[in-house]
């Protein structure tokens, strides 16, 4: 059986005045359903865009330029196929709206601004049911409630007519999970959900992603650049840079086996529960690079200390390598001495 | 929502008796009380005064007493309607401008529909639609129409639609209705002139209006919860019609208190240059025979009318944005 979800190649530019971002620049992934795919990478990586490019939702200048986004879907009417491919139907079109919101769904980091300011929380809640389901507006105000309810919200049936900036961030963010929660979705998109929250509401955030995919069955895209988040909710791992996929293993694999000189610095930078509280964590050092540059070679050259400028990471072509039937890896050096 | 409106109303209060303290001083301006005026103003055309009919003044506005009584007289009867007397026209001033008055409100209003109606679209346009060739030409128009002087406009209009239409478009009335009782055809006469000041005073208006809405669209389009809107699956035209453009008119519906009184002095002008029964024309020639009464009870109106004007667009305010109805700050 196919998978639920499969990336296949994606390639996502964005044409400016200055030339050609290559925000995503052939990322391929599986996703299987129920279960959650972690991306990880530093702030800039092309993170977010992936997410956009599945919802199609990528603004412009930005175009998905070359590979195929394949979901499996239930009949649909005037639809034949089981696999559709969301890079080639049109984005502004019904089917594309049909499917955004209801089979696929997608929070944000910011849950004070991914609210409209002056509706209420409960009014668009209750609107993606209104747009996806034929319910009356009494069984959407019914059905929110009891989502609210769900994501632990107390007093969900006056929470549903409060205004964004009455809810706490935790709140919001719990609120946010509801609205994009309350179709059904087979796929949720968390784009850096817990980043904005304190680490306290992080960790029930978390715990109440976990607990409801288990009870919806939902796969979850979990997006952050913080790898002890990552490690804490998903099955398997994606780490990005600059558009590329360097890494991609089972969770504990990524932990245990990390084999991209990138992954070891991330790792580094993340504390663990034994790290007393004054070290000093490792941070990357340099920057990502320019996004207008067109990169051969391991983009991570130059920042990599491992390599030491070895000409072969500049020179050599970027290539997902496997080393193992789960672990991939796009490091020239031990992809040639593999 | 009640309190506040209750709250604000209170506010009033204070800020209309110092309105009116300060009209009463620009009425005592004039050296000598308005009676030496008059009666040199008589004397000089060669009319003999009636001593009792300067009596009956003197007692009417209680000119012997003290200047505070002087003054909680005449702001006893304005509140009761009665406005004073104009010594130019020598009518009872509320005859005066009781007309002119509504004419002034009908104008205004009309004009800010008007902004409205034409700005909101084309600005809203203008945002999504950034820089293409469409946005360049109405702003370019925009500025065009933010750059000329009402009265430059009005000037222009009379002549275009005199010179080559046969029209002559000045007042707001045909000759046939302007001394006729009120009517339908008489209203429909109205209407057939009121547009061209409207047009000519709410054009600058209008031109400002589609800067702000534009760059107010914009800010808003960029952020998180449209994305959120499109991520829900909501067609862009009904998304970006019920969430940004929602936030981005909000600050301008807080404008429509303070452009009142920026129309009717739009207006002043445009009405001289094209001849309209409206209060501007008599405002000015109030202030020039220094006839205070007139002059008085106008600025008395017309700042009441800025201080309710400033109050209806607060309700409006807290009517359409939560965070002002439940004291918020944002980015709590
Ligand atoms: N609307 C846009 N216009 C131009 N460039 C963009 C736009 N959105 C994203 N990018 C570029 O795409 C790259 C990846 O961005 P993003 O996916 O937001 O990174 P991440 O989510 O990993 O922090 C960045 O280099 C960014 O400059
Ligand atoms: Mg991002």
């Amino acid at each position: 059986m196919p998978p639920l979800l499969e990336v296949d190649d994606l390639q996502v530019h964005f044409f400016i005045d200055e030339g050609t971002v290559r925000a995503v620049d052939g990322v391929s992934f599986s996703l299987e359903q129920g279960k959650t795919l972690g991306i990880v990478g530093e702030s800039g990586s092309g993170k977010s865009v992936i997410g956009q490019a599945i919802l199609r939702i990528v603004p412009s200048p930005g175009q998905i330029v070359n590979g195929r986004i394949l979901l499996q879907v239930d009949e649909k009417e005037n639809l034949q196929q089981q696999t559709l491919d969301l890079v080639t139907i049109d984005p502004r079109g019904a089917l594309a709206r049909s499917i955004r919101g209801s089979d696929i769904s997608m929070i944000f980091q910011e849950p004070m601004n991914s609210f409209s300011p002056v509706h209420t929380v409960g009014s668009q809640i209750m609107e993606a049911l209104l747009i996806h389901s034929d319910v009356s507006k009494a069984e959407a105000r019914n059905q929110a409630i009891e989502m609210l309810h769900r994501v632990g919200i107390p007093q969900p049936e006056n929470r549903i007519d409060a205004y964004p900036h009455q809810l706490s961030g935790g709140m919001r963010q719990r609120a946010m999970i509801a609205m994009a929660l309350v179709c059904r979705p087979r796929v949720l998109i968390a784009d850096e959900p817990t980043t904005a929250l304190d680490v306290t509401v992080q960790a029930q955030i978390l715990a109440l992603l976990k607990e409801l995919q288990e009870e919806f069955g939902m796969a979850i895209i979990f997006i952050s650049h913080n790898l002890g988040v990552i490690s804490d909710i998903s099955d398997d791992v994606l780490v990005v840079y600059f558009g590329r996929v360097m890494e991609q293993a089972p969770v504990k694999d990524i932990f245990d086996y990390p084999l991209h000189p990138y992954t070891q610095a991330l790792l580094r930078s993340v504390p663990g529960i034994d790290t007393p509280v004054r070290t000093e964590l490792a941070t990357i050092e340099g920057t990502l690079p320019d996004p207008l540059a067109y990169i051969v070679g391991c983009p991570f050259y130059g920042r990599c200390t491992e390599c030491g400028g070895d000409s072969v990471c500049r020179d050599q072509p970027y290539e997902l390598t496997k080393v193992s039937p789960e672990h991939f890896v796009a490091c020239p050096r031990m992809c040639i001495k593999l | 929502m009640i309190a506040y409106i209750i709250r604000r109303i209170l506010i009033m209060i204070p800020t209309l008796i110092a309105i009116s303290i300060i009209s009463f001083i620009i009425i005592q301006l004039p050296p000598g009380d308005f009676l030496t005026t008059y009666v040199s103003q008589l004397s000089a055309s060669g009319e003999t005064v009636d001593q009792a009919e300067l009596e009956a003044l003197k007692e009417r506005f209680g000119l012997d007493e003290p200047l505070y009584k002087q003054y909680l007289k005449w702001a006893m009867n304005f509140l009761q309607g009665d406005f004073g007397h104009s010594f130019e026209w020598n009518k009872p001033v509320s005859e005066l401008i009781g007309e002119r008055l509504s004419l002034t409100v009908i104008i205004s209003i009309c004009t800010i529909l008007f902004t409205w109606a034409i700005s909101l679209p084309i600005g809203i346009y203008s945002a999504v639609r950034q820089y293409s060739w469409m946005d360049y030409f109405l702003t370019v128009i925009g500025f065009i129409g933010l750059a000329t002087p009402n009265f430059l406009f009005a000037l222009v209009m009379l002549w275009v639609s005199y010179a080559y239409l046969g029209l002559s478009i000045g007042g707001l009335f045909s000759p046939e209705y302007a001394e006729a009782p009120w009517s339908f055809a008489k209203v429909f006469d109205l209407f057939k002139h009121l547009w061209i000041p409207v047009v000519i005073v709410g054009t600058s208006h209008t031109a400002k209006f589609i800067r702000i809405i534009r760059g107010n669209l914009l800010d808003e389009l960029r952020k998180p919860y449209v994305t959120t809107a499109r991520a829900k699956g909501l067609s862009e035209t009904h998304l970006i019609l019920k969430y940004p453009v929602r936030v981005a008119i909000n600050p301008l519906v807080s404008t429509i208190g303070w452009t009142l009184p920026e129309l009717v002095s739009g207006i002043a002008i445009t009405a001289v240059v094209l001849n309209l029964p409206t209060t501007g024309p008599l405002l000015l020639s109030a202030l020039l025979s220094q006839d205070m009464q007139l002059a008085g009870t106008f600025i008395m109106l017309l700042s009441s009318l800025t201080v309710v004007g400033t109050l209806l667009s607060d309700i409006l305010l807290a009517w359409v944005d939560p965070r002002i109805r439940f004291g918020a700050r944002e980015g709590l």
